[in-house]
């Protein structure tokens, strides 16, 4: 049932933009057009581009938003999980909660 | 002979309807919702939309390119797996989720206090190895809290034998147990990393259970402003085990999805996740259109993301632990673009 209903109408998670518009949403309250258009407006791409895994895949790289290790492809040495998460904060000029837990832990202010 | 389209009933069977049958059950859906929650019926275009999706021949439906939503999944994972956290990463790697939710299979607040730190270990160690928002979710379930598994005295027994004011001191005096639980939980998840909470299936037990809910989301936004709070319901309609609850002067009792979203909107949540139950000897069509009808108010009012619950008997989706790929779709489709959701 998720997969039928990540295909039918969702975003497409870390693949795409879906992770950035979800947090705009949860930590914002932004209703969906606008969250695209802030996330669209901070990456500097169109709205279209934000379901689009090939548009994507270079802009998650550009901006150090996290990429999902396939088969054949791993990214050792660019941002992932929590670090990623730095740049979005960064990105999408939005706090997350994990990042500021991380910093405060680990002293860097 | 008119053809007959393969189609499902809500509990998932397989049934083969004519074109003229699904149109009809669409129009029945809506006349049910319209009377019974006093809303507008759909348009004509929005009705040959749903006719169109519902008796196509294509196994899948998809919304159109640039129509695609956010997928919050609560309870994300399938717990197969045995490794909690870990199913956070496969929801978020395999299955294309935008927002993930760690949750504990005694799926209540009440049984989580009781494992509360090592929830909240997982939150921080789910949290290095995620990317997108990550929650955590629990049913307020204020049944919970009466007697013999709480300390309240059950109302579902004192209501039969007329004690009523004693059945609303009871769900008064569980209320108050269960916000102290919900809050500890989201003071604790909120220290671990969590980028928000869910209260799901809230109003289960009834309106003291959507109150203690309201008055836990009002605490949190006041006190971590920058903490999502999501609120998914139970049902269409809030039911009065109490009948005298208001929140900010609004009776909880029989509301509909709009005056839902109305309530939890000023209590600060940032996403509203109306439901609507499946009737499993009606149609996909029925069901679907009944839904989309009761919740049209709400997306077109909000000014929080609408994410409207689609899973196993609820919203169209067949109840079902394997609800079918064809009717999955199409309920998804459906509830997108006549709705225009935020999300699912």
């Amino acid at each position: 049932m998720a997969s039928t209903h990540a295909l039918a109408s969702g975003m497409g998670g870390m693949r795409t933009a879906g992770d950035l518009v979800a947090r705009m949403q949860i930590t914002r309250g932004m209703r969906l057009q606008q969250a695209k258009q802030h996330v669209a407006d901070r990456l500097g791409c169109s709205v279209l581009d934000l379901s689009d895994t090939i548009a994507m895949h270079d802009l998650r790289r550009d901006f150090g938003l996290g990429r999902i290790q396939v088969q054949d492809l791993t990214y050792p040495d660019e941002p992932g999980a929590i670090e990623a998460k730095f740049h979005i904060a960064e990105t999408l000029d939005v706090p997350v909660n994990s990042v500021e837990c991380f910093k405060r832990h680990a002293g860097l202010g | 002979m008119a053809q007959r389209i393969p189609t499902r009933l809500g509990d998932g069977s397989l049934v083969e309807m004519t074109r003229a049958e699904v149109e009809a059950d669409l129009h029945a859906g809506v006349e049910v919702a319209a009377r019974r929650a006093k809303v507008a019926p759909l348009a004509d275009d929005e009705i040959a939309h749903l006719l169109d999706i519902f008796t196509s021949p294509a196994r899948f439906s998809a919304v159109d390119y640039g129509d695609e939503v956010v997928l919050s999944f609560d309870g994300a994972g399938n717990a197969d797996t045995g490794l909690p956290v870990m199913e956070q990463v496969l929801y978020q790697n395999h299955h294309g989720a935008d927002m993930v939710e760690l949750w504990h299979h005694d799926y209540s607040y009440k049984a989580v206090r009781t494992v509360l730190s090592f929830q909240a270990q997982m939150m921080k160690d789910a949290q290095l190895q995620t990317v997108v928002p990550l929650n955590y979710g629990a049913m307020p379930d204020l049944g919970r809290y009466s007697q013999p598994d709480g300390p309240a005295p059950n109302w579902s027994e004192l209501l039969p034998l007329g004690r009523i004011e004693e059945a609303r001191r009871a769900q008064e005096e569980a209320a108050g147990h269960l916000e102290h639980d919900m809050l500890v939980v989201a003071e604790t998840m909120i220290a671990a990393g969590a980028d928000g909470l869910d209260f799901d299936t809230a109003g289960a037990a009834g309106d003291a259970d959507l109150l203690a809910t309201l008055r836990v989301v009002r605490q949190i936004r006041d006190r971590w402003p920058d903490i999502g709070v999501e609120v998914g319901q139970a049902a269409e309609l809030v039911l009065g085990m109490h009948g005298e609850l208001e929140f900010e002067g609004r009776r909880l009792a029989g509301m509909w999805p709009l005056d839902q979203l109305r309530a939890v909107t000023a209590a600060g949540a940032t996403i509203f996740g109306p439901a609507v139950n499946v009737n499993t000897t009606k149609s996909l069509a029925w069901n679907t259109a009944r839904a989309c009808a009761l919740v049209k108010p709400v997306t077109a009012e909000s000014t929080i993301p609408v994410h409207m619950n689609a899973g196993m008997g609820v919203g169209g989706v067949p109840m079902s632990p394997y609800p079918p790929v064809d009717a999955t779709s199409r309920a998804s489709r459906a509830l997108v673009d006549i709705l225009k959701l935020d999300g699912l």
